[in-house]
């Protein structure tokens, strides 16, 4: 396929106004799937977490998940919506081999939540108030793969399997309201508010919101209109956008894209496209026209879902404190500046370093090891620095240590080595190793003497105020200590002799 | 025919209990007739004497161990083909379903088994209970008992021949817009439709969502009452069925008192459009109960002149997205067409030859309706519809205890006769498909033959939902009216069909 042209996005953002349009698919973390009990479980054997409903056999009939339901009240609540009183099943229809009813048991006008807003804070500070549309209850489809052609797609397969595992498992569908205004930003935008989604619904422990698992999707839509115009321009929705740097990179190339296209008189078709991130641009996919007809209508097989005032009450008590709160309660607690608390967010460590603070390390010495010694060994090992066998737990023993003087900060990088390596707590590996610091100071002292001895002339230079000569002894003294003495002490001891 | 064959299944299930005859004799009783039989009615699809005789005969050990598990235990039932049994294939009339045996029993299959009733087979339906002859249906029709040239009304007719045709004591049946009630009253039998909810669809291939609703073929009111009290419950599995009991039906027939009746005569479905055998029969019935105490009162539904239009658009809607599922995928019919087909060629090619062409027309029908532009204009008004026939039948309700009608505008016609006019055939639910979509509970009673043609008439009794008791009550009073006047059910005079 011939690379389309794309205008550049300075020239693109100086001539247009962009509009965005999110919608956020949370796969949910219940026990068991939307309409019937089967495990809600990723990766098991392909269609042994099936029952009749969920296959879509003649007879079977839908139960709603109450847990879900719950999960979905969890959400709007947290976006600031209103619940429905009276939220409604529709069906949605069309064919598809993943849909085993073909028809998907969704929401349609009425929606279990509507008209909310999360405020999402770019890098800069700016801070943007995203109006959501609603968020509702659907189901997921079976999973399809395409055997036999090149692309794994549907087209050149020589047949398709379908794993049922997934089909019912439940979903919430977020949508925003159009973006007006982000300007420049609008593809940062998209991407921090998935990513507050993402925080929200992990927060919330109502899904497992991995995006590399395709727990939480984006569809972006995108539109341009000459500045000033009233009427929306026609958008594209690009489908199943599955990081947080494709969405901003989906968006802008869409800028650009639609930008090249207005600009030279060309028109935007409506429909829906594919994000490659490999290559770095979007491709058509179906023509998505308002013919599209999904002959939606309600479920007549499940009664609606009637929320009583009391039971949504009590989900608003038990729900978390929002991640953006959660954010700014706790820079400010820690005293962070605004780039060492960015580099916290964007190496993703508040859990850490919050459990780290609270076993008793003092925040700056928390972000140091999380941010410093223990990123850069991850980095050098290919693992995350979540993923580290160690808990924070014990990188706060090892900073108390440090702060009583029992160990160097040298040292304690060989306790974290061997904790790493499985060794066992801090206390064992210092014992194994016999990295306890020299504090007997007589040992010191002769230790001290020895170097002096062998370099008499220190002593002179020092006097006459050369005090960093007295770094050649240091290193003497702590080469004859292995390491395991503080070198500040034997600094300050060496300045006494001096004297 | 033999004694047993002829028996009420109340007189059966007392027969069993008292361990004068087994389960088992009475079983292979049926099994001997309606293998001799079945090829003159066609009222089964399948049935399997083995596994039919294997159920009675634990049903038997039972008893012999213990007690009775229910008051039907040890009685033999047909069951309806729209309903998945996992030791039967389940067709539900159509080519498409052809061979599919079910991974799973249907609630009431499994409420049945727990009865100890064993299932004698699967009955023939028009084809996804679409049709009111049984002529719909893939596998031929079935034959009314009564005249072997005449439909025994459908969708149900396999039950209502099985029931006539003493081929079976008790069956099951599914009511869309009358396949329970007019099939019954095409063949003498009793036939019920309970409130939507009672009975758990769960396992009932569906044909429109709001409107089904299973329930019992029999040949009396209290055989039908205790066939309800088995098969009706609250069922964790349909999100629609009711949650609380309805109490026993068995206790409401035994109550049956006329005193300080009110029935209510419909102005609209009491004069205009009925054969004037159906229609005498009809006033029979009303002034017989006048005579017997009851208050008679004429009440007004406009709204039901739109029933049929109105359940013509909600019915194809529904079952247009609820077929959408015979897809080749994942179970029964699969067409290949040559060449290099995609996935759409062969759906396409699988139910272009899969499903009959009353399915495609409802099909077709229901997804224009549905479409976008259309949908206020026919889905829309239609449920407008639905909500003011609620609201008649609520008004009527609060003048009259029950509702009667006459079941059915004609009596049995001539297979043929109707089966390339839709619209004849649709108006012969012209009196039953108010309930449905009420979502009220009716049932069909014999009362008389209709002068003309010597065939069976029905009364329909219509009852406020969640009043089934009260349905069963009048049902009750009605039947004794007849049977003290007969000395005997209108079904005991069916002609011999060993002699036909």
């Amino acid at each position: 396929m011939a690379k389309e042209q794309l205008m550049s996005y300075e020239d693109a953002i100086e001539r247009f106004e962009v509009v965005i349009g999110l919608e956020v698919h949370v796969e949910l973390n219940t026990v068991s799937k939307m309409f019937c009990g089967c495990a809600n479980n990723f990766g098991s054997e392909p269609n042994t977490n099936v029952c009749p409903t969920c296959l879509g056999l003649p007879g079977s009939l839908p139960a709603v998940n109450r847990k879900a339901v719950e999960s979905s009240i969890a959400i709007g609540l947290a976006l600031d919506c209103q619940i429905a009183s009276n939220g409604r099943f529709a069906r949605k229809n069309y064919f598809y081999p993943d849909l085993a009813k073909n028809f998907q048991t969704s929401q349609f006008d009425e929606p279990i939540a509507f008209e909310g807003e999360i405020s999402i804070e770019l890098e800069t500070g700016e801070v943007f108030m995203v109006p959501i549309e609603r968020a509702h209850m659907e189901e997921d489809a079976g999973k399809l793969t395409h055997v036999g052609g090149a692309t794994g797609r549907i087209q050149g397969a020589e047949y398709s399997l379908v794993d049922y595992n997934r089909a019912g498992v439940p979903l919430v569908e977020i949508v925003t309201k159009p973006i007006y205004g982000a300007l420049d930003k609008a593809p940062e935008l998209a991407a921090t508010y998935v990513r507050a989604i993402r925080d929200i619904v992990k927060s919330m422990n109502v899904s497992d919101a991995k995006m590399e698992r395709g727990n939480v999707r984006c569809d972006a839509n995108v539109s341009l209109r000459e500045k000033g115009a009233e009427k929306l321009g026609t958008r594209t929705e690009t489908k199943n956008v599955n990081s947080l740097k494709s969405i901003e990179n989906t968006v802008r190339y869409e800028i650009r894209r639609q930008a090249f296209i207005l600009a030279s008189g060309g028109k935007i078709i409506q429909e829906t496209r594919h994000w490659h991130e490999d290559r770095g641009h979007t491709s058509a996919g179906r023509p998505k026209s308002d013919a599209d007809d999904y002959r939606y209508f309600p479920e007549p097989d499940l009664v609606p879902v009637q929320p009583s005032q009391e039971w949504i009450e009590e989900i608003r008590q038990t729900l978390s404190e929002k991640p953006a709160l959660r954010r700014k309660r706790l820079q400010a607690a820690w005293g962070f500046a605004d780039l060492e608390f960015r580099d916290v967010l964007n190496s993703d460590l508040l859990d850490e370093i919050e459990a780290t603070v609270s076993a008793g390390a003092s925040p700056q010495s928390a972000r140091k090891w999380w941010t410093g010694e223990l990123a850069r060994l991850a980095n050098a090992q290919q693992v995350a620095v979540q993923d580290l066998p160690i808990t924070p737990e014990q990188v706060a023993s090892i900073q108390s240590l440090i702060d009583s003087g029992e160990l160097t900060d040298r040292i304690a990088r060989d306790v974290v080595a061997g904790v790493l390596a499985g060794e066992g707590e801090p206390a064992e590996v210092i014992e194994s190793r016999g990295l306890k610091i020299v504090t007997d100071e007589g040992a010191l002292i002769a230790a001290i003497d020895k170097a002096l001895a062998s370099q008499p002339d220190v002593m002179e230079k020092i006097r006459d105020g050369k005090l960093q000569a007295a770094g050649a002894v240091i290193g003497a003294v702590m080469q004859e200590m292995r390491g395991q003495a503080d070198a500040a002490r034997v600094r300050e001891l060496i300045l006494e002799r001096a004297k | 025919m033999t004694e047993i064959t002829s028996s009420s299944a109340a007189v059966l299930a007392g027969l069993i209990s008292s361990k004068q005859v087994s389960s088992v004799e009475i079983t292979t009783a049926f099994l001997d007739r309606l293998e001799k039989l079945n090829p003159k009615t066609n009222s089964y699809l399948y049935f399997n004497r083995e596994n039919s005789l294997a159920q009675a005969k634990k049903a038997d050990q039972q008893l012999a161990d213990g007690t009775a598990v229910s008051p039907l235990h040890g009685v033999p039932i047909a069951v309806k083909d729209n309903l998945t049994t996992t030791d039967a294939p389940t067709t539900a009339g159509s080519k498409i379903l052809e061979g599919w045996v079910p991974q799973y029993d249907a609630t009431v299959v499994r409420k049945l088994r727990e009865a100890s009733m064993p299932i004698l087979g699967k009955t023939n339906l028009d084809e996804f209970a679409m049709g009111s002859s049984t002529e719909f249906s893939a596998y031929g029709p079935s034959k009314n008992p009564w005249d072997l040239t005449r439909i025994p009304g459908g969708s149900g007719g396999g039950s209502s021949s099985a029931i006539a045709g003493h081929l079976a004591p008790l069956a099951i049946g599914s009511d869309t817009g009358g396949s329970i009630r007019f099939p019954a009253a095409m063949t003498g039998s009793v036939g019920a439709k309970p409130t939507y909810g009672a009975v758990s669809r769960y396992g009932l291939i569906a044909l429109a969502s709001s409107l089904d609703q299973i329930g019992p073929v029999t040949n009396s009111v209290m055989d039908a009452a205790m066939l309800q009290d088995v098969i009706a419950g609250h069922d964790p599995h349909d999100s629609t069925s009711l949650p609380d009991s309805l109490g026993s039906m068995v206790q409401s027939v035994k109550e049956a008192d006329v005193k300080g009746l009110r029935v209510g005569v419909i102005r609209q479905l009491s004069s205009d459009g009925f054969q004037p055998g159906v229609k005498a029969c009809f006033d029979d019935t009303i002034e017989k109960l006048a005579a017997a105490g009851a208050e008679i009162i004429e009440v007004d539904c406009p709204s039901f002149e739109y029933a049929v239009a109105a359940y013509y658009l909600i019915l194809p809607a529904e079952a247009s997205s609820n077929l959408a599922k015979f897809d080749s995928v994942r179970f029964g019919l699969r067409v290949t067409p040559e060449g290099n087909p995609t996935i759409e060629d062969v759906m396409a090619a699988t139910r272009e030859q899969g499903f009959g062409p009353e399915v495609k027309r409802r099909i077709i029908l229901g997804t224009y309706a549905l479409s976008s532009g259309y949908y206020d204009a026919y889905y829309g008004s239609a449920q407008k519809v639905r909500t003011l026939i609620q609201q008649d039948l609520a008004k009527a309700f609060t003048q009259a205890d029950v509702l009667l009608t006459p079941t059915a505008p004609t009596t049995a016609f001539k297979i043929g006769e109707k089966v390339d006019d839709p619209l004849a055939m649709y108006l012969n639910d012209v009196a039953t498909i108010p309930a449905n979509l009420a979502g009220i509970p009716g049932i069909s009673v014999p009362n008389g033959l209709a002068s003309e043609d010597g065939l069976p008439s029905g009364v329909q009794i219509l009852a406020p939902a969640m009043q089934d008791g009260q349905m069963y009550r009048v049902a009750s009073i009605v039947e004794k009216l007849y049977t003290d006047q007969w000395g005997a059910s209108l079904i005991a005079r069916v002609p011999d069909l060993e002699a036909l």
